[in-house]
């Protein structure tokens, strides 16, 4: 099970807690995803005298570890910023990093997101940086601090998949000792059992779920597939080619006809 | 033997159950503080659709079935209810919207061309298609109330600012009473008001997008409501610039001609909701509690109304009756 900053999750499911129908739906997808780790976004909602109290109160019954995040942040200041607040509500030095740097995408902003994840792991916080497939990008992630990363599969809430297999191979190649999570764009179970395939520790995902017709229903195909594909994975699976070869040997076999 | 309740909370929840059980031979003596309903209360800033079968896109089962009953039981009232239906629309790129919208929605039809022309002159040039919801109503929040409790008093109903209440106790305060009721979360909304004498509209038109969702509800006049954020924050005041230039953007995008509208008001308040976003009939030391209306007061409250009737004068439990909030 991946390891993240030295905490165990026993998931490798990650959701978040955004746009769903109630907060009784989102806890009952939480129960059947069996996810381990829960985003929150704190930004919107912190409002004066902590006013999101209220709905984090759910979020924190809902007994999976807490990883609150920096969503809709559009620069380095307002990241880090975002990140303190939520290092105080929440108790916690985990920060999902997220610096937008495109509002149409919601593309990360490369150079300001390793600028606000040196400034944060500095400061003692732990990064999970959300980022692009991108190896150049991802080896200066690990090189301020990060110890895990969190390529996207799609832009955030598009639901494409996974985009760019060959970089997120290649990822997995070149870090074979870093937790890598696909994070974002994600619109079905069958993307997340091929993400783990790839050999990913984990994915994180919201829109799917959320935004599912029966978000629960949803979240426990997430789950099913997470397993699968994590299971594949650790199974060493065949080579794809091109020569069919049978698995039962046609000598001996009768002619019907 | 009559009933004798007194309501504490003169909004849409309070003055639902009023109307209803006044209706039905009961004495009511109405308490809010605040005096004529007003900016006080979130009922205030709602749009006053009464859409059950594009809420169904979201919520839950109950909310369409009891929601079919609120707009015959506001005309019964005196309220001035608008027969015209609503209308979906996405544009372009969000086409993809409609599909699923339809899909997860009842009682609709797909109008193009001439038929959506006919309905709405000023989008059928804009949007090649929508989605019209034939059944559904809106009405105004802010004079059906004022205009609801102007009845009720001429029908005997008392109402005070302050007092003892006497005999059954019904307490409709909304988010006020979030300390009897610990699971209440308040739900943040932010609207605007403006005027648009450009732009003619007959019915409500609900605009889709993935990140940016909007209605716009005609009021009359050239005069629109447009609606609505939803922000898991219980905060009640502080509409922030992104916010309103979310909204503002997407009416701008729904027609262009918005853009020369004039500001009105920017509102701002907390829905009272429970973690279900359902509604709740609920009894905690003999006071009856009807709450959680989240953002659907004005399309739940005549359900909630009569069945607090039928419970308090036939004794039957009411469907959305809950044990315990905690």
């Amino acid at each position: 099970m991946p390891v993240f900053y030295g905490t165990e999750i026993q998931s490798r499911l990650m959701l978040g807690t955004a746009q769903y129908p109630s907060p009784a739906i989102l806890a009952d997808a939480f129960r059947r995803s069996k996810a381990g780790i829960a985003t929150v976004s704190v930004r919107r909602e912190a409002g004066d005298d902590q006013a999101g109290q209220a709905f984090w109160e759910l979020i924190k019954e809902l007994d999976v570890a807490l990883l609150p995040n920096t969503a809709g942040c559009h620069s380095v200041r307002e990241a880090v910023t975002t990140a303190h607040m939520a290092r105080e509500l929440f108790d916690t030095k985990w920060i999902k990093l997220e610096v937008i740097g495109h509002s149409d995408t919601l593309q990360p902003d490369v150079f300001g997101l390793a600028e606000a994840a040196r400034i944060l792991t500095e400061d003692g916080f732990e990064v999970f940086p959300y980022c692009t497939e991108d190896l150049v990008l991802c080896d200066k992630l690990l090189n301020v601090g990060c110890e895990v990363l969190m390529p996207w599969g799609a832009p955030i809430g598009t639901g494409l998949g996974l985009n760019n297999i060959y970089g997120l191979r290649s990822l997995r190649g070149h870090f074979p000792d870093v937790p890598l999570v696909v994070d974002a764009g994600l619109g079905v179970p069958s993307q997340a059992a091929h993400a783990m395939e790839l050999g990913y520790d984990a994915v994180l995902l919201n829109t799917a779920v959320a935004k599912a017709g029966d978000p629960a229903a949803m979240a426990e195909g997430f789950a099913k597939a997470v397993e699968a594909g994590a299971l594949a994975y650790a199974a060493d699976p065949m080579d794809a080619r091109d020569m069919a070869a049978p698995s039962t040997p046609v000598l001996g076999k009768a002619f019907l006809e | 033997m009559s009933l004798t309740v007194t309501i504490l909370g003169g909004s849409v929840a309070g003055l639902s159950v009023a109307a209803e059980l006044s209706s039905r031979g009961a004495s009511v003596t109405v308490i809010d503080p605040n005096g004529a309903p007003g900016a006080h209360a979130c009922s205030w800033w709602a749009g006053g659709m009464l859409a059950p079968d594009c809420e169904g896109e979201t919520a839950e089962e109950p909310v369409v079935r009891l929601g079919r009953e609120a707009a015959a039981w506001w005309q019964a009232q005196g309220a001035e209810v608008a027969y015209n239906g609503s209308l979906v629309v996405a544009l372009g790129r969000d086409r993809r919207e409609l599909d699923r919208f339809a899909r997860r929605t009842e009682n609709h039809a797909i109008v193009s061309g001439g038929d959506f022309e006919a309905l709405e002159p000023h989008l059928a040039d804009r949007f090649d298609r929508a989605l019209f919801m034939q059944d559904e109503a809106h009405l105004n929040p802010r004079e059906t109330l004022l205009k609801l409790r102007e009845e009720l008093q001429a029908r005997g109903v008392v109402f005070q600012t302050e007092g003892t209440p006497n005999g059954q106790v019904i307490d409709c305060t909304g988010l006020v009473a979030q300390a009897a009721l610990p699971e209440l979360r308040g739900v943040k909304g932010e609207m605007v008001i403006l005027r648009a004498p450009d732009v003619t509209l007959s019915r409500p038109v609900r605009l889709l997008h993935p990140r940016f969702p909007l209605y716009i509800v005609p009021r009359g006049d050239g005069v629109f409501m447009l609606g609505a954020t939803q922000l898991e924050s219980g905060e009640r005041k502080r509409a922030t610039v992104r916010s309103v230039m979310e909204l503002l953007n997407a009416a701008y995008a729904l027609h262009p001609a918005f853009g020369e509208a004039e500001l009105l008001e920017i509102g701002v308040d907390a829905r009272p909701a429970f973690p279900d976003n359902l509604p709740r009939i609920t009894r905690k030391n003999e006071t009856l509690y009807v709450n959680g209306l989240f953002r659907h007061g004005y399309l739940l409250a005549p359900a909630m109304a009569r069945m607090v009737g039928d419970y308090l004068l036939d004794g039957t439990t009411p469907e959305m009756w809950h044990e315990d909030c905690g």
